[in-house]
């Protein structure tokens, strides 16, 4: 800017004031949550605790370490995202690759698509689902956690528009050179994915790290809850689980409290997310565009 | 057509599994729907179970709850809506003014964040946050204000929830709207300084108009989802004492269906509201692809 207007500079100072503000009012939660976290339980409940522990304490963090349910929960978690991303990434890759033919090259290319949009039009809603899944014999297994989310397909057609931008000429040449459809896609197509495979594989990720409702409808046994669930049932109760300490409990309260608890296992539980997102942030920005903004 | 086959079976192979996938677990529960005519009784199952014609509609749309979340989902989803649009336009215009590129990023990543944190984690930061003794409350009394019951208050209950919606997910259209400004023809502007624009006009006679488009894409394409208006944020911040005005269509077939075993009633509640979802979205997609050249497929 060579010459700016008083206006103009009144103007820059108050946006810059604003977006910080603004910025602020999305991060600093997070911080309170991690000072509680790691604050005395009279602190906590006195209102002292802002954005900086006060009487620095690592007990509600021992306690969701070393308490079983937590990292039973954090198990189930880690076990669902480890197969639900690679049989998502397997079902989006699978699916997506023959949709981004055109009709030209895959005759029956729109009578699948139509198969899957359907999906994202009309469904039989939670009852009947939860009845099916009942009666497949799914519930309280691992496999009711991924199984039915297998094909998202709102993130298939990200993966399928990035494949169509790949340019024609790539296939074809691996296509003359005698590889067939399988061989092209395996070692042409997918290396040059990269990008677009990690934003979908992250965005499943994501969705199977955050999801607390499947794990609510289909494990009747507590123990079998996935993160999610297991800290949905803590938003009210977590009273509860400290009493189940048993004989230690007196003790216990003098170190930690329902607030600081919770703080923690918020905190271990978000995490992952926050470790993930500056890696990835680029990655989800170009896919969003890519995928939602496609003329 | 033999020939074509032979040619193009291993694309058949790839899709097989995903079909069977998802024929099982997204359209066999649509036969489901059966129960909503019927007196289900899980022990009879869907063939056993007698037939009731729609005495089930007639008592969803006598039951006062129903229709109240009815009402709470439409209320609580338009203002989302709107203000989601006008935070995420406004920020994105603010953010624009800003030359540093690193600074810009920065901003841009912290507001993203919370998108990717749950509402039930959230709902646990929430909770302590906007309790009477939290931190906002306190913040509030230091300015000397009575401290509001954000949470347990059921007049201003469903503004909580939209306005935290707002602040957990503005950071996505930001991102987007971000995206298609820096889209915008250079020459444009050039053009407008040429005709004597100041910054002001510039961002009003060309950012702006220039975003219309996508504006009106993104708005389309939440009224299709109108009916969804975030189950799991209301489930995990709402009580008994907010149920007049927080109970939403979602909620109230949870706990109708689910928690209170009422499968039949809750199914036909589900039905009503997939088919009115279902006109939405198919009426949402094909104006964004009529006015917007937006397709899905």
């Amino acid at each position: 800017m060579k010459y700016m207007t008083r206006g103009m500079k009144i103007f820059r100072v108050f946006n810059y004031i604003f977006i910080t503000l603004v910025s602020l009012s999305c991060f600093l939660p997070l911080l309170n949550t991690l000072a509680v976290s790691f604050s005395s339980p009279v602190a906590v409940s006195t209102g002292k605790v802002y954005f900086w522990p006060i009487e620095f304490t690592t007990m509600a963090y021992e306690f969701a370490l070393k308490g079983g349910k937590f990292m039973r929960a954090l198990q189930v978690s880690a076990l669902r995202c480890l197969l639900g991303v690679s049989i998502n990434l397997f079902m989006m890759i699978t699916t997506a690759y023959p949709l981004s033919k055109s009709r030209q090259r895959f005759g029956a290319r729109n009578y699948y698509m139509v198969f899957y949009v359907f999906t994202i039009l009309f469904g039989g809603g939670l009852i009947p689902y939860y009845i099916l899944v009942n009666q497949l014999g799914l519930l309280n297994s691992i496999w009711s956690l991924v199984l039915p989310l297998s094909v998202p397909v709102y993130n298939m057609i990200i993966l399928m528009n990035f494949m169509r931008g790949l340019p024609h000429e790539l296939e074809e040449a691996a296509m003359v050179d005698g590889a067939g459809i399988i061989r092209t896609l395996v070692n042409v197509i997918l290396p040059v994915l990269t990008p677009a495979l990690a934003t979908v594989g992250l965005f499943s990720f994501v969705y199977h790290w955050n999801d607390w409702l499947t794990g609510a409808l289909f494990m009747h046994d507590p123990k079998n809850y996935p993160l999610q669930t297991y800290l949905q049932t803590l938003l009210t109760n977590f009273s509860e689980l400290l009493r189940q300490s048993g004989s230690d409990y007196y003790s216990l309260l003098s170190r930690m409290n329902e607030q600081t608890g919770r703080a923690a296992q918020l905190f271990l539980a978000l995490l992952p997310m926050l470790i993930i997102y500056p890696f990835v942030q680029k990655y989800f920005t170009t896919g969003l565009v890519m995928g939602s903004v496609k003329g | 057509m033999i020939k074509r086959l032979r040619y193009e079976w291993p694309y058949h192979a790839l899709l097989l599994p995903g079909v069977i996938l998802t024929f099982i677990f997204s359209y066999l529960p649509i036969y489901g729907i059966i129960m909503a005519f019927q007196d289900y009784n899980p022990g009879l199952g869907f063939i056993g179970s007698p037939w009731v014609g729609l005495d089930n509609f007639k008592l969803i749309f006598s039951t006062p709850q129903f229709l109240r979340s009815i009402y709470n989902t439409f209320y609580i989803s338009l203002f989302k809506i709107v203000l989601q649009t006008l935070a995420s336009v406004s920020f994105a215009l603010m953010l624009n003014e800003i030359r540093l590129t690193s600074a810009k990023r920065i901003y841009q990543t912290i507001v993203y964040i919370p998108n990717f944190i749950s509402w039930v984690i959230m709902a646990g930061i929430l909770l302590n946050l906007l309790a009477t003794d939290g931190m906002i409350n306190a913040l509030i009394k230091a300015m000397g204000g009575r401290p509001i019951q954000f949470i347990s208050n059921r007049s201003i209950f469903p503004w909580t929830i939209i306005i935290t919606d707002v602040w957990k997910t503005f950071g996505f259209g930001t991102v987007v709207y971000l995206a298609s400004i820096t889209s915008i023809d250079p020459e444009l502007y050039e053009a407008a300084v040429i005709d004597g624009a100041g910054r002001w006009k510039q961002t009003r006679y060309v950012t702006i108009p220039m975003l219309y488009p996508i504006i009106i894409l993104m708005v389309v394409l939440s009224l299709g989802n109108v009916l969804n208006a975030g189950f799991d944020q209301v489930f995990n911040l709402y009580s008994p004492a907010v149920f007049p005005t927080g109970d939403i269509i979602d909620t109230f077939v949870y706990r109708l269906g689910l928690q209170n075993g009422k499968y039949a009633i809750g199914t036909a509640v589900g039905l009503f509201k997939s088919v009115i979802s279902c006109t939405l979205i198919s009426l949402s997609l094909y104006i964004a692809y009529r006015f917007a050249n937006y397709r899905v497929f």
